[in-house]
């Protein structure tokens, strides 16, 4: 059984609020792919591809329109709750009560996933430690923290209830060079000691190179290959990823054009 | 442990969740907390002064008693607020952190997380109108002569499952508008207690008020809670209170899920969890 299976997935939104003025977005467009237990894969796309709509539909925090997603066999819609045990995210923004303490963040997080007192309190300070989150600041309140130390009580929390599927959407972006590196190398020591499969949602080439198996390619919500670097080099005659990438888009990823006025249909 | 204990263990360790975080909500905006309380004293004061006020300006009242009936009519206001507020919360304000998409991603079920709120809210507003009470009784001469407060304690207690069947039902509204939702909670508020006789007797209604009135939780539990303080009702002669309180919470709570169950569809519809803001 694959961890991700998904066929034919379809997601668009309606923008506006009369019928007359009411637009369409295509934010999933027909995409199929599967990810095999312990492996993760790449997507590439630029801001507004539909990289984060369909990490949402993996985590049940969107409901699609059309096709099916399976989570280790579970549907998506149907089987929520089961997806829902099995699955954590690592998001572009890092959210948390921004006055509570990582601790105290973490804490609660814990116990929706079912966690007692005494086990919280063994793996929050062995999780930090992992994620190299300094001692001195566990009981800062979150808004204290920079960026790049917040992305990891991000990374922790998600850690913490030990997830079969990890789905992370730019968990970097935004990351001084640093930071950006011990996030990367912390979860590449997740693949390494666990059988974690992940899904990692980037726009960062260098980073979809070097944490993935397979690289795709996400442009207007449609997914345009899916393989493995050597095989996509080859198949663009290409030197690296990001001319990959911009012979099959046209574009650079970079390039932060207006989705909205290309996907948008008048319904 | 069976898969069925397991379960049930799961669940009940993340209603916990629920009510830690909110703890740690109160410790963390203290401040916050004080300065909320010493706005609704100041608040249920404009309202309690009002039977001194009219027998200064020549009316004739029984000051003492009109002043009670006032105070439990701010108090129950004050405490349908924090109740309405709390539960609103559950989605308003998680919204506003981003923290809206992890706490409905995490295998908790939707009754339990609600439930949680709910248990938070019923404790922190039971002690916070306690504290209301007495810090309001300390400006006024009572009628408490003849007062049972164990009485008015089951009352409210029963009362309050029904106003977290509403509650629920309200804290759908930031679900469906980020932007207004919230203030629909306080809205709901000031409907459920326009018709329940919160300052007044119902008798003074229109006939269509009165008919609206006669299903609001709170026309029940603002009666129930006057007969007991006033007149020192015990918990049986309370009973014709009581069984309706009972009935609507029955009704109210299953529909609150639903009302919640189908608003969060939608949500997950058009993509709305997401942080706003």
């Amino acid at each position: 059984m694959s961890a991700v299976e998904v066929h034919n997935l379809r997601k668009e939104f309606n923008r506006g609020g009369l019928r007359r003025t009411r637009r369409r977005t295509i934010a999933v467009d027909d995409v199929s792919f599967e990810i095999a237990r312990g492996e993760c894969i790449s997507i590439l796309g630029r801001n507004g591809s539909g990289k984060s709509t369909l990490v949402r539909i993996l985590s049940t925090l969107i409901l699609p329109d059309g096709g099916e997603a399976r989570i280790f066999g579970h549907d998506v819609v149907a089987e929520g709750a089961a997806v829902r045990r099995l699955v954590n995210r690592v998001s572009v923004e890092a959210s948390f009560f921004k006055k509570m303490s990582p601790v105290e963040n973490l804490s609660y997080a814990a116990r929706f996933y079912g966690i007692g007192l005494r086990e919280t309190r063994e793996r929050i300070p062995e999780i930090l430690d992992r994620v190299g989150f300094p001692r001195s600041r566990r009981d800062s309140r979150m808004e204290q923290l920079s960026r790049g130390t917040q992305q990891k009580v991000s990374l922790a929390r998600a850690l913490l209830t030990s997830p079969v599927l990890l789905l992370l959407d730019e968990p970097t972006t935004g990351l001084d060079p640093r930071s950006k590196l011990e996030v990367q190398e912390f979860i590449q020591d997740i693949r390494e000691a666990h059988d974690t499969t992940i899904l990692l949602c980037t726009h960062d080439m260098r980073e979809a190179e070097i944490l993935s198996e397979r690289i795709g390619i996400l442009e207007q919500g449609r997914l345009l290959h899916l393989a493995p670097v050597g095989e996509l080099l080859a198949d663009f005659g290409a030197d690296s990823v990001e001319e990959v990438f911009l012979s099959a888009t046209g574009r650079s990823v970079e390039d932060d054009w207006e989705e909205t006025e290309q996907l948008e249909v008048t319904s | 442990m069976t898969r069925a204990t397991l379960a049930v263990r799961h669940e009940l360790i993340g209603l916990l969740g629920v009510v830690e975080r909110n703890a740690y909500l109160v410790k963390r905006y203290a401040i916050w907390e004080v300065t909320w309380f010493v706005w609704t004293v100041a608040n249920t004061l404009t309202i309690v002064f009002i039977a001194k006020g009219v027998q200064a300006a020549g009316g004739s009242l029984d000051v003492k008693r009109e002043t009670t009936v006032l105070l439990i009519g701010a108090v129950i206001w004050s405490y349908l607020g924090i109740l309405f507020e709390i539960l609103t919360q559950t989605v308003g304000w998680e919204r506003w952190e981003g923290t809206i998409e992890y706490t409905f991603m995490a295998p908790l079920s939707r009754a339990v997380h609600l439930l949680g709120m709910g248990a938070f809210a019923v404790v922190y507003g039971l002690l916070r109108t306690a504290l209301l009470f007495g810090a309001i009784a300390s400006f006024f001469s009572l009628q408490l002569d003849r007062a049972d407060f164990w009485s008015a304690f089951v009352v409210l207690a029963v009362a309050s499952i029904s106003f977290l069947g509403v509650g629920v039902m309200t804290a759908v509204f930031p679900l469906i508008s980020p932007e207004k939702g919230t203030q629909l909670g306080f809205i709901a508020q000031g409907m459920l207690l326009v018709v329940s006789g919160v300052y007044y007797s119902v008798s003074v209604l229109p006939g269509w008020m009165q008919a609206i009135a006669k299903i609001s939780p709170a026309t029940y539990a603002l009666r129930g809670i006057r007969h007991a303080i006033l007149d020192g009702y015990g918990v049986g002669a309370l009973w014709g209170d009581i069984w309706p309180l009972l009935v609507i919470g029955a009704v109210s709570i299953p529909l609150g899920f639903l009302v919640f169950h189908r608003g969060e569809i939608y949500a997950k519809r058009h993509g709305m969890l997401k942080r706003s803001g």
